[in-house]
């Protein structure tokens, strides 16, 4: 390494080449979801369930009341959430070009916020009519 | 980028079990969950668009393809939902053991099983043409 004559001090040279210290932030908020979706998608299933094959004033009717509707916001958020922190480890683990790794965590973000934006569009839209 | 050194044994060399095949599983089904969230986006979207746009989504939803992506997704929300409940419980410190590990294992194996089974009857009888 040409850094052998550098005047920089090993510890200047290492700084900013290891963990970028997001990794707990990463896990604990990949658990918080988790934990919130045990409910939440146990009341998505059954509620699905329930309206299968319904017509679409039923499922205007149903999600726009406040609790469904307030259900289906926390399981979009939450659930919106814990996909772009898995996808992003899986893109960490699998993709090892630099560009097309970044590029993929960067469409993984996108794309969250984007699904979440339209499904809480669409859900305040059904609930607060529009 | 092929290492000019020797490497420990990989993957590759050891014959699946249990643990790693439940290990994949897990990712793979995640991944196949965020596909399934677009198509909740997509669903609600649609109820919020119109009359056309929740009739295309439903026919989608009766026919073939879409009554396959539907089981698809409902095994893997279970595996998924069980298996996570299994990581938060390791995550917790317990059930390290090579026996508990198996039978965790299993257990959620057979639970998103049943749970899988249990929605589609449910499904079944709830949303029978009316």
């Amino acid at each position: 390494m040409s850094d052998r004559l550098s005047m920089r001090t090993p510890l200047g040279r290492a700084i900013g080449l290891g963990s970028a210290k997001e990794g707990v932030q990463h896990w604990w908020a990949q658990r918080l979801t988790a934990v919130a979706l045990v409910p939440l998608l146990l009341w998505f299933v059954a509620a699905l369930i329930a309206h299968l094959g319904a017509d679409r004033a039923t499922v205007l009717h149903w999600l726009g009341a406040p609790l469904p509707a307030i259900a289906m916001l926390l399981l979009l958020i939450a659930g919106l959430y814990h996909m772009a922190l898995g996808i992003q480890a899986v893109i960490e683990d699998y993709i090892h070009t630099e560009w097309v790794k970044l590029a993929a965590l960067v469409l993984d973000r996108f794309a969250a916020f984007a699904l979440a934006i339209a499904g809480i569009f669409a859900v305040l839209r059904i609930a607060l009519g529009g | 980028m092929t290492a000019q050194r020797p490497l420990s044994p990989h993957l590759s060399i050891y014959r699946p079990q249990l643990t790693s095949v439940l290990s994949i599983t897990h990712r793979a089904t995640g991944v196949v969950l965020s596909v399934g969230t677009v198509f909740l986006v997509w669903w609600l979207v649609a109820a919020a668009s119109g009359e056309r746009a929740f009739a295309v989504a439903q026919a989608f939803w009766a026919s073939w393809p879409g009554l396959l992506l539907l089981f698809g997704w409902t095994f893997s929300l279970f595996f998924h939902l069980c298996n996570g409940i299994r990581h938060l419980v390791w995550d917790a410190g317990w059930g390290f053991e090579l026996r508990q590990t198996y039978l965790s294992g299993w257990t959620v194996l057979g639970a998103s099983g049943a749970l899988t089974l249990v929605a589609w009857i449910a499904g079944i009888v709830a949303g029978a043409p009316r």
